[in-house]
């Protein structure tokens, strides 16, 4: 079942001629010591060779439009085609990032709407798309804080408060910002402890990371105390835009108290995730911080039936934490985010939320009745929830991953597994609002017959899975024996071999 | 209800299961202050018909004009069977390979990948991309600092021929880390680095020296030297590369006399990414493998499975965020995933003979173009050191003026190179790629002539 390489495909002389000129010009200037003298490594192969590998190769991915995908946090939703196609229209692909503002006011008009109504949805009052992905989008939110501190001269506050269950980012982000990370502990029910958050803010806290709902699956309770003791030290509130699904259009971070945000375009707004990425990570500002924004933003004056888009820069945003990538961030992944909001519109926004709840909460229920336990059997399911599996580890010795893998053998993408890390043996699932009762009856139906199958047999979880192109993979070895590129002699040997 | 398959009898069922009255019982969590909220300022929902005649409408404005900027973002022909099998759904809607089993299709496309950039940059590792050109030069920065451990200083030469917005980029993510970037200016004439100013720097301790080939005026280095000097200064060695170029132009794991550079960066985009008003691109970082352990990002390493065949798996986790938390190398968790994909079929469909095909029609056809428009009084070359595929030529009058005019004209005439740099007011860095035709060229020409005769016959 495994495909070749690309490399392995080679003839000599063979090639894809349809494709490129079909003459090399000669450069005569070019100096012998400049030119290349060595091969270029690349593959020999026909065009129905490469259409053909690819297409196999792309046979051997799960991906949300074969399988269902309820990878916790990950927000997989149906990713509408439109999107796609409304954006590949040659107008807006065949536009240089550099073309003048007066040839591109199509795709400015789009950004520009796109500004306005994310800053709607999330209570914000400015937003700035170019951030490339949720990573830089935490990025820019910190730099942001950092900067309007020093901006104020407060140049001591150097702290920044991330819960222990927030994502990896955030305090890596944290640190390439140049802030000292101090860790906030949750309590029993997935909040964060507000007493131990009392005894960490000071002087030295220039803000708080949080995702709410948390990475927990849980809505953060005690938001609006939280929001005021921050402040009233001094500090900013950033809000990690990972789990917006759960909550667009029905309830805004800015009326939280978060002074900043980040959204992820590719989550929420369903840009495709691509095989990892390109994502997409706008950021929302509260008022203090409109003039830290990064640039490029666009503008608008005339307005009416005659609006007129133009870039703003340094000397419209003053204290801009400055541009993050060469050009203007994703820009296509924005146009495939601003024509899924309008397919939405209003309506379909809070319907997001609504049904992405509705979904979590039943695929929750039904997995408790079928004798699951959950993390928080306490609390509503947001719209993801974490199941954990800490008993059949102990009763049965098969492992979250066993389970995982056997899911994989269903037909099933498993949910996350790594994480949180507070959770042992953890199933974190986020279902999405795009999946039928029939399919999350059918995730039930599998998780339940694999439990079943571990009773009597353990090894049908541990040797899973056994249906795909490949078994487990030997990670270990991967990393201790690092191959990480094909070696076309050692290819030779092999044949020879 | 779009995307929402749901019935009527299904949300009656399910709140039932679950026990709620109503959709909203299940948010009743939330503080009710929070929730009430009102978004009438966005507009109610459009048709897909709708937001079809919009956009179609929004892309013919935006349409037409015959591009001749550059400047870090190219247009090339991208065959058409690279965005066809790219946008199959099974690349599209995957994500990251956190299960790798059911992810060897996007895993193996990676490999393959970071195969092609070894050979293409003569480098041992690369990674599985980073978002752009400008970032990556960013992460690099960081990534010399952490492997350059004879370096105390963290100070950092960029030379001002390097692309203006890179630099900004560097700047910017590297803010916050005490790094002290020191400008080397470009020499006037040749518009290469100056090495008499960069000489100033022989007894310093260098972190790392940034080395642009072909450099941002289109001018190419003497990047052997310039190597050679990092190394014999004890300072890494970072070239930034144009990777179409590479098909005619030494690879940087061969620049020098010892062992090439130490980190390559690059913007992917002139590989299969449309210019697509600047980005989706991805970012280039290929390194030694010495090195490895201080890359930033995904890597995708090849081993076994319980049967003896081979895979694919994420590799070198422990050096990312999702591990490693406040101490990683960088906080990056995505790759560019489906960027990577077209250009790995865009490579495989060009081959070497494609690639070098292209590479020199670039070159030969902005040779073209610089030679009819010097041939117009007042149009000369800037600078007289060999270029890729990229020219400075100095006009009459404000460069900013002429390019209006042209762009009034539908041709977008190159880069107003004042814009960037303090006494080129007059200067406009053009670009003629593969697609531009002997006609397209001539038009360029004569437009300039003629905005160029009516601005003269104005004063």
């Amino acid at each position: 079942m495994t495909e070749k390489l690309i490399f392995e495909h080679s003839r000599p002389g063979r090639a894809a001629a349809a494709q490129v000129p079909a003459e090399a010009p000669t450069i005569d200037d070019l100096p012998a010591a400049m030119r290349r003298d060595t091969p270029l490594g690349l593959p020999e192969v026909s065009e129905l060779d490469v259409v053909r590998h690819y297409t196999r190769l792309s046979q051997a991915n799960f991906s949300i439009d074969t399988h269902f995908y309820p990878l916790g946090s990950c927000t997989m939703k149906y990713n509408p085609r439109a999107c796609n196609t409304l954006a590949s229209l040659p107008g807006f692909l065949n536009r240089h990032p550099l073309a003048p503002a007066s040839h591109g006011q199509g795709y400015m008009a789009c950004l520009y709407e796109l500004q306005e109504m994310l800053k709607t949805v999330t209570g914000m009052a400015g937003v700035s798309l170019t951030p490339m992905a949720g990573a830089q989008g935490e990025f820019a939110g910190v730099a942001m804080i950092k900067a309007y501190h020093e901006a104020r001269g407060d140049t001591e506050r150097t702290e920044i408060l991330v819960p222990d269950a927030a994502h990896g980012t955030n305090p890596a982000t944290a640190v390439m910002c140049g802030c000292k990370v101090v860790e906030i502990p949750t309590d029993s029910d997935g909040d964060v402890d507000v007493d131990a958050l009392a005894e960490k803010i000071g002087p030295k806290t220039a803000g708080i990371m949080l995702t709410n709902p948390s990475t927990l699956g849980v809505f953060e309770q005690d938001i609006l105390t939280i929001s005021k003791m921050i402040h009233e030290t001094g500090g900013l509130l950033y809000y990690d835009g990972a789990n917006l699904n759960a909550i667009l259009g029905k309830v805004r971070p800015g009326d939280m108290g978060f002074d900043v945000i980040h959204m992820n375009l590719h989550k929420t707004f369903s840009t495709p995730h691509g095989g990892g990425g390109p994502g997409s990570g706008a950021v929302g500002v509260s008022k203090r911080l409109l003039d830290f924004m990064p640039i490029p933003v666009v503008g608008c004056s005339g307005g009416g039936d005659d609006p007129r888009y133009h870039w703003l820069d340094e000397t419209d945003v003053p204290h801009s934490i400055g541009r993050l990538s060469a050009f203007m961030g994703n820009a296509g992944v924005l146009l495939r985010a601003y024509v899924y909001a309008r397919l939405l519109g209003r309506e379909g926004m809070q319907r997001v939320s609504e049904f992405a709840t509705l979904n979590s909460n039943y695929l929750m229920t039904r997995l408790k009745s079928a004798g699951f336990d959950l993390a928080f059997p306490d609390r509503r399911a947001s719209h993801e929830f974490i199941v954990t599996l800490k008993r059949q580890k102990a009763e049965l010795d098969v492992s979250a991953t066993d389970f995982a893998k056997r899911l994989l053998d269903y037909g099933y993408h498993a949910p996350t597994i790594y994480f949180p890390l507070l959770v042992p043996e953890c199933f974190l699932i986020e279902p999405t609002e795009t999946e039928s009762r029939e399919t999350l009856d059918g995730f039930v139906e599998a998780m339940v017959a694999i439990w079943n199958e571990a009773k009597n047999d353990t090894a049908t979880l541990t040797e899973a899975p056994v249906t795909l192109p490949v078994r487990r993979l030997d990670e270990v070895t991967a990393a201790k024996n690092l191959d990480l590129k094909h070696d076309a002699a050692a290819q030779d040997t092999r044949s020879v071999a | 209800m779009p995307f929402i398959p749901h019935t009527e009898d299904d949300i009656k069922q399910m709140l039932a299961t679950i026990g709620a009255g109503s959709i909203d019982e299940l948010f009743s969590e939330i503080d009710t202050s929070l929730r009430d909220v009102d978004i009438s300022a966005v507009p109610t929902r459009a048709s897909e018909q709708a937001i079809t005649r919009l956009m179609q409408a929004r892309a013919q404005r935006d349409s037409g004009g015959l591009c001749f900027i550059g400047a870090g973002a190219y247009e090339h022909h991208v065959p058409a069977a690279v965005w066809e099998i790219t946008t199959r759904g099974e690349f599209y809607s995957a994500y990251t390979p956190y299960q790798p089993e059911a992810s060897q299709g996007t895993l193996q496309v990676v490999y393959e990948y970071q195969s092609m950039m070894t050979g293409l940059t003569g480098m041992d590792v690369a990674n599985a991309s980073l978002y752009d050109g400008a970032s990556a030069l960013a992460e690099a920065v960081l990534m010399a600092v952490r492997a350059n451990r004879k370096s105390k200083s963290a100070r950092i030469l960029m030379p001002e021929s390097v692309h203006p917005f890179y630099r900004q980029v560097a700047h910017n993510i590297c803010a916050n880390q005490q790094i002290v970037f020191e400008t080397i200016p470009a020499e006037a004439t040749s518009g290469r680095i100056d090495r008499d100013a960069l000489a100033a720097w022989a007894d310093e301790d260098v972190t790392a020296l940034v080395i642009p080939q072909p450099n941002f005026f289109g001018v190419l280095e003497d990047v052997d030297a310039l190597t050679d000097w990092a190394q014999n200064h004890d300072a890494l060695a970072i070239g930034v590369v144009n990777p179409l170029s590479l098909a005619l132009l030494k690879a940087p794991g061969q620049w020098g006399h010892g062992e090439g550079v130490d980190i390559v960066v690059g913007e992917g985009q002139p590989l299969g990414a449309p210019m697509a008003g600047g980005g989706p691109y991805f970012g280039i970082l290929c390194c030694r493998k010495k090195h490895v352990r201080q890359m930033p990002g995904r890597v995708v390493g090849r081993t076994t499975d319980l049967d003896g065949r081979d895979g694919y798996v994420l590799t070198l986790q422990p050096r990312e965020q999702h591990i490693r938390r406040s101490k990683a190398t960088s906080n990056i968790c995505t790759n560019q995933g489906l960027l990577v994909t077209a250009a790995t079929i865009h490579m495989s469909l060009l081959g070497a003979t494609g690639l070098e095909n292209v590479a020199s029609t670039c070159a030969a056809t902005t040779r073209d173009l610089v030679s009819r428009l010097t041939a117009i009084d007042g149009v000369e070359r800037v600078h007289d050191a060999v270029f890729f595929h990229e020219c400075a030529l100095r006009v009459p009058g404000r460069a900013q003026d002429v390019l209006e005019a042209l762009a009034a004209r539908d041709i977008f005439g190159g880069v107003d190179l004042g814009r960037f740099y303090e006494g080129m007011d007059d200067c406009v860095l053009v670009c003629a790629t593969e697609t531009k035709t002997g006609e397209d060229l001539q038009a360029y020409a004569d437009a300039l002539t003629d905005v160029l005769t009516e601005s003269s016959e104005a004063a």
